[in-house]
């Protein structure tokens, strides 16, 4: 009866498990989720089976122990399309950032008494950096329509449209007024793919980049803005450099300081 | 599934058993068996650490508050308001009573959406006896529906202040971002005020439950309040007569790393202790709203107990005690003049302790003159509840008897260790258990 289900699995490698708790938030998902797929791999709910061949894995988290590729390599070979849900997965999330300080190395050494038990990779790196990746769902935690969005498209068979937008258009789409232009707030949303619907600017405050870098975004512009608004160089570095981690777009955002020419008017 | 020997005779025999899922964490459980005594028991949380502490640094006050809820996905609130509130004490800046009501709503929603997931998809399985909560479906499709339905309104509870249920948005030292139009807040009462009854029925249909006899001597430490059943302030305090204010408890803590666990364990006179629902309600049942101690007393299950098989039991009334409270603070909702103070950043240390869903959690940041963080310490409660669980799980096994078979006793172990709800912040899938046994030298047990 179930031979023509397709078969789910959800992973977690390092992270906080916020994405995977997405599944379990709101009150028809899980059991609609259970109507329309066999789900053979969903540890934290139960159905506990690593390394079952499934249709579709999801998995968060970033990679960030030798066990975690080896881990990772395993459910790459037993899966037919494999999802990076959420900024750990995609970008290596905010722990990923230890790889951009320059005594990273020394972290462990700082706050365990004895780091020579941890077995960790020498800094935590999105799944891409080991497996191919057939789609990706941005976010800090993901947006639980897009999950939907991502699940229906399998379940009928067609690729998943990415979204390239920044923030900036969904604000515009809904009607809220530019909190950088209207308010000088510090705002991300310039430069940040779109997916959670303004959060943050239709909540009263600025968008900190929690999905990432949109596609072909003016950082540096950006940058120079939120200088001129009075931030320093290293704060404004900070602004970038947050909770979708180590990517490149961000990487030098801030670093080199506010653009010769001064701001740019908005 | 059965363990099998090795080899004969009397070589240690290795087990390996899927152990838990329906945790929240990476981690497995080692334990040594000799006839009939536990020689060695390690519950492992192999969580690689993300190293938050020094991930912190550099960041200003204002981005920590969002950072720091990356910590854990089933409670960013807890982190996000311990936060907060730590800034907030170091800076002198009050939040009016309008904040402090509605942090106390924000944090009651967390609870809800918290518990009613430990309840349903977790724990309830193994009192009923299926597999899971897609076993449920068959035989208790209505009580999983209710649950999910208390599950949704915590979540909505934390989207009417902060956008979203994981990671929200909404808070900012001094208070909220924004504050929730008084429609939406008016829709909340009514669904809060329906899900009354639902949340009463959920704290009877859990104290019905068939518990094992397991009572054990433990020490319970919580946040205590002289006026309200305490979530967000209070003292700290434990059933052996600590009582310090959250600025003392750091002097009280020993904290130490195994080699078997990524979670630092902490002792209070070097000695493990008990975080979370049954602590506070042993600690402070008698300052629970009268309509939920109503309930309370009703109930075939005792109040204090010592059983953590009960566990259950508490998170229910802690579900119906976050409706109740959500209710009555919201029922007079008015729109503030505003959502926040300002915060004047100044050099020191600040520190924050909270109640979060799994109990204590504790804060210490220090921060430079412009709010910029300097260094963190982090007490999360499942780090504070690791010791604990192993002295439990060691005292529950040999009374459940270890001659019983590998998968017998690995179902008794993964429910002890759900009854913790450990969060090793970030969710698992490979916890195992391994058996090493010996045949004691007079035993003639099978050992399988």
């Amino acid at each position: 009866m179930n031979r023509n289900r397709l078969r789910l699995g959800v992973y977690a490698l390092s992270g906080c498990g916020g994405c995977q708790a997405v599944l379990l938030d709101g009150e028809g998902l899980l059991l609609e989720l259970a109507g329309r797929f066999d789900i053979v791999h969903f540890a934290a709910i139960g159905p506990c089976a690593p390394d079952e061949r499934v249709d579709l894995a999801l998995v968060e988290g970033s990679v960030s122990t030798p066990a975690h590729v080896e881990r990772l390599s395993r459910i790459r070979a037993a899966s037919a399309c494999l999802v990076a849900i959420g900024a750990c997965a995609v970008s290596g999330g905010l722990q990923s950032l230890r790889g951009l300080a320059r005594d990273g190395s020394r972290w462990p050494l700082d706050l365990y008494p004895h780091p020579e038990w941890l077995d960790l990779l020498d800094r935590p790196v999105p799944l891409a950096r080991y497996v191919k990746v057939d789609a990706v769902l941005h976010g800090c935690p993901i947006d639980r329509r897009a999950l939907i969005r991502v699940l229906c498209d399998r379940l009928a068979g067609v690729a998943p449209r990415p979204e390239r937008r920044p923030v900036c258009m969904e604000c515009k789409q809904l009607g809220v007024p530019c909190l950088l232009v209207a308010r000088g707030e510090p705002c991300l949303g310039p430069v940040t793919r779109a997916g959670c619907g303004a959060l943050c600017p239709r909540g009263g405050r600025g968008c900190y980049a929690c999905f990432g870098p949109a596609d072909l975004v003016n950082v540096a512009g950006l940058g120079a803005r939120l200088a001129s608004l009075g931030l320093g160089q290293e704060e404004v570095a900070r602004r970038f450099r947050f909770v979708a981690g180590d990517v490149d777009a961000f990487r030098t955002a801030g670093a080199v300081g506010p653009a010769a020419h001064g701001p740019e008017t908005p | 599934m059965m363990g099998q020997a090795a080899t004969g005779g009397q070589a240690p025999r290795q087990l390996r058993i899927p152990l838990l899922s329906r945790v929240a964490g990476c981690g497995a459980l080692d334990l040594d068996v000799e006839g009939e005594r536990i020689t060695a028991l390690q519950l492992r949380l192999g969580e690689p650490p993300r190293l938050f502490e020094r991930l912190l640094e550099g960041y200003g006050h204002d981005q920590v508050v969002d950072a720091v809820a990356r910590i854990c996905g089933l409670c960013p609130v807890a982190y996000q308001l311990t936060a907060a509130q730590a800034f907030e004490r170091l800076f002198g800046c009050e939040p009016p009573p309008w904040v402090r009501a509605m942090r106390r709503v924000l944090y009651c929603g967390e609870w809800l959406q918290s518990h009613a997931l430990h309840i349903h998809l977790l724990a309830a399985p193994d009192f009923l006896g299926v597999a899971d909560a897609l076993g449920m479906a068959a035989g208790h499709l209505a009580a999983l529906q209710r649950g999910l339905r208390l599950h949704a309104l915590g979540v909505d509870l934390v989207r009417l202040f902060g956008g979203r249920a994981i990671h929200p948005v909404g808070v900012c030292v001094g208070g909220f971002h924004h504050a929730p139009a008084p429609g939406e807040v008016a829709r909340m009462v009514g669904r809060l005020a329906a899900a009354i009854p639902e949340a009463e029925e959920l704290v009877r249909w859990t104290a019905a439950f068939e518990f094992p006899v397991d009572e054990q001597p433990f020490t319970s430490v919580a946040l205590g309040h002289p006026h309200e059943y305490a979530i967000g302030a209070g003292r700290i305090q434990s059933g052996d007569g600590l009582d310090v204010s959250i600025g003392q408890f750091e002097e009280q803590l020993a904290t130490s790393q195994v080699p078997h666990s990524t979670a630092l364990h902490t002792r209070l006179d070097s000695r493990p202790y008990l975080v979370g629902p049954i602590a506070r309600l042993n600690l402070n049942f008698r300052e629970l709203p009268p309509a939920v101690r109503v309930v309370l007393d009703t109930l075939p299950t005792p109040t204090p107990t010592h059983n953590m098989f009960h566990s259950v039991v508490a998170r229910a009334v802690e579900v119906l005690l976050a409706v109740r409270e959500a209710h009555r603070l919201l029922l007079d909702y008015e729109s503030p003049a505003a959502p926040a103070v300002p915060a004047h950043p100044i050099a020191g240390t600040a520190i924050g302790a909270t109640e979060a869903p799994r109990g204590l959690l504790w804060l210490r940041f220090e921060v430079d003159s412009r709010g910029v963080l300097r260094h963190a310490r982090i007490v999360p409660p499942t780090s504070q509840n690791q010791g604990r669980c192993e002295e439990d799980l060691r005292a529950s096994l040999e009374r459940f008897g270890l001659g019983r078979s590998d998968a017998e006793l690995a179902r008794h172990a993964e429910r002890v260790v759900r009854n913790y709800d450990p969060c090793i912040p970030c969710a698992a899938h490979f916890l195992r258990l391994r058996v090493t046994r010996r045949p004691h030298r007079s035993s003639q047990n099978s050992l399988t």
